[in-house]
């Protein structure tokens, strides 16, 4: 039962220790810090074999009893968010290590294991406040991971990301004070119970304060008009970096789904499926400008990060009807989603060192070093980014379709999801034959000393959404459990109250 | 005039005052605006307990009623997560500042606005 702290405790420990001045930026502090990842990984799984029985576990910090204490909370969701983040992180940690970013600046391994201390806690809590805790140690890890490894143009981007974020913590305080304030709890479960009792008269504060705190996660999410920091702050950092941050669009993901369904769901009244109305426009807008960016990009990163604000859109689009079957479809496509963001990253990144003058600007340049292989690499992040067959964004893409097809707003959906897929198509074909086909000068560029190019963490990357896609159908069982868990609340309130403990 | 009435304009002040700091170019203005913004948060949060005077914050047998502690107990964690982002701001603006040159939010250099307008007149 304790096993729910782990995937907090192990990295807060860890990052404490690598930065003592023994382990930082040593040999001892790489093992540190990829032992805690393994563990953490080990810890995911255990909780995944947990949750995968539908039971709901629940862990309260220093034993105080539910409404009034903290309370960790493993469900399917979680587990699967949690398991997520840790394959992520292994990758993204050894491809770091390899390519020796993590001793380009101070401090890396603390500031990413204090990241991956806030979006493990941001997945497990049953808190308001508390996520609102955990997402402010995971942003100031990630405003310390963004500026990692320096650079002029990371300052000018990491300024405008940490004022957004800044204000966007802002609101999301604004926003658990007006709840706080009508309902007089925290406790997401409690305060469930508490929505759906409400007098009329509080009504519309409740509605404020759920549109707020959807808005607040859409920014997180880069839901279209609050996507505009996204493009800049993610292709300027370092692409591990990058690769680990297509992650932290999908905590946004994560607490929509998470506060919709359990707080704002259908016993609510009236603020039931609050953000419905507009969630969806929204989600199709960034979709389509996603993709256009990505057709419209000079840099492979920049067309990454294009990329994850197409995806995420995607995954939105599935998302915001608030219905069970296209929540199906939503928690298959989300995995393949933050997997595809973190390869397409990844790979800019080994094709940069590879072309060394070029770096990753799509112009055409000399043949380089790996060429064959990174050009592997890249057919299949293409194809994972625009969800083409035969990889799992294809399915996920069609899961999303058939689900959506008996909404009133399906031709929209159908729409925009084919015309982004043309577009993505479009732009990373684009993408592909500039790098690779198109040449300029006849002699190989020599590979610079030093630079190594281990390209086996993105082959692992390839592995897992070959797993994903492979194992469609337990994976997209899984969905169906886990939608099932999502909208019916009613277990999840049982188990965070103990009202199961007490009514016997 | 009540408190009421005083809190309730003291956080519309510094929240307005905020948002209009907060949307200026340069870092400065910014970085006071967001701290303007977080001390309207933190006014917010405390009042979200009701504003109650003469009252414990914790039981006692002798007090009438008592406040709620908990909004007390949010201000404080939210204080400390506004002044450590605030000094990571400022030392993050100057740093931004001394590396690129400019103080302009977007790290973009600042056009000479006066030659911007003579730009204008003459086109």
């Amino acid at each position: 039962m304790n096993l729910i702290m782990a995937p907090i405790l192990v990295p807060a420990v860890v990052a404490a220790l690598t930065v003592l001045r023994i382990s930082r930026n040593t040999r001892l502090g790489r093992y540190l810090s990829i032992g805690a990842t393994v563990l953490t990984l080990a810890s995911a799984l255990a909780l995944f074999a947990q949750a995968s029985g539908g039971a709901i576990h629940t862990y309260q910090l220093g034993d105080w009893p539910a409404p009034f204490g903290i309370v960790l909370v493993l469900d399917r969701l979680a587990a699967l968010m949690v398991l997520l983040t840790s394959l992520l992180a292994l990758a993204v940690l050894a491809h770091a290590v390899l390519t020796g970013l993590d001793r380009r600046g101070w401090h890396f391994h603390p500031l990413f294991q204090f990241q991956l201390l806030g979006l493990n806690g941001a997945f497990l809590t049953g808190d308001l406040f508390n996520l609102f805790v955990f997402f402010e140690v995971l942003l100031i890890a990630s405003y310390g991971l963004l500026l990692h490894g320096q650079g002029a143009q990371r300052l000018q981007a990491g300024v405008q990301y940490v004022v957004v974020n800044l204000v966007g913590s802002i609101l999301f305080l604004i926003a658990v004070g007006i709840l706080y304030g009508v309902t007089g709890t925290l406790n997401m479960a409690d305060m469930a119970l508490r929505i759906a009792q409400a007098p009329a008269g509080d009504q519309p504060l409740i509605r404020v304060g759920a549109q707020l705190l959807t808005a607040v996660f859409a920014l997180k999410a880069a839901l279209l008009p609050l996507h505009l920091w996204l493009p800049r702050a993610y292709s300027s950092t370092s692409a591990p970096v990058a690769a680990l941050f297509a992650i932290l669009t999908k905590v946004g993901v994560y607490s929509i789904l998470r506060v919709t369904t359990l707080v704002f769901g259908a016993e609510a009244g009236v603020v039931a499926w609050a953000p419905s109305g507009w969630m969806l426009p929204a989600a199709l807008l960034s979709l389509l400008a996603g993709f256009i960016g990505v057709l419209a990009a000079r840099r492979l990163r920049v067309l990454a990060a294009f990329g994850v604000i197409g995806s995420t859109g995607t995954l939105l689009a599935a998302v915001a009807p608030f219905d069970r079957a296209s929540t199906v479809a939503a928690l298959y496509y989300l995995p393949h989603s933050v997997l595809a963001g973190a390869l397409m990253f990844l790979t800019a990144d080994l094709i940069g060192r590879a072309r060394a003058e070029e770096d990753d600007r799509l112009v055409p340049g000399r043949p380089f070093a790996r060429e064959g292989q990174l050009s592997l690499l890249f057919l299949l992040a293409a194809i994972a980014l625009a969800g083409l067959p035969p990889l799992s964004g294809f399915v996920g893409k069609l899961l999303i379709l058939s689900a959506t097809a008996v909404l009133p707003a399906a031709p929209w959906i159908w729409a925009a999801i084919l015309l982004s897929t043309f577009l993505a198509m479009l732009g990373l074909a684009r993408a592909g034959s500039v790098l690779f086909w198109k040449r300029a000068g006849g002699e190989a560029s020599e590979r610079p000393r030093g630079k190594a190019i281990p390209t086996a963490p993105a082959w692992g990357v390839v592995v897992l959404i070959g797993l994903l896609t492979a194992l469609a159908g337990p994976a997209t069982r899984y969905a169906e459990a886990t939608a099932g868990q999502l909208f019916a609340p009613q277990a999840y309130i049982a188990a965070v109250l103990g009202i199961e403990r007490t009514a016997p | 005039m009540s408190v009421e009435f005083f809190v309730a304009s003291a956080i519309g002040v510094l929240m307005a005052a905020g948002i209009y700091l907060v949307l200026r170019g340069r870092t400065f203005p910014v970085v006071l605006g967001l701290a303007m913004l977080s001390y309207a948060i933190n006014a917010f949060l405390f009042a979200m307990g009701r504003l109650a005077v003469n009252s414990p914050p914790i039981y006692s047998a002798d007090a009438p009623g008592y406040t709620d502690p908990l909004p007390q107990a949010l201000v404080l964690t939210a204080i400390v997560i506004s002044f450590g982002m605030t000094a990571f701001v400022v030392v993050l603006a100057l740093r931004s500042y001394l590396e690129i040159g400019t103080d302009h939010v977007d790290g973009e250099p600042e056009r000479d606005e006066a030659a911007a307008r003579r730009g204008d007149d003459g086109a």
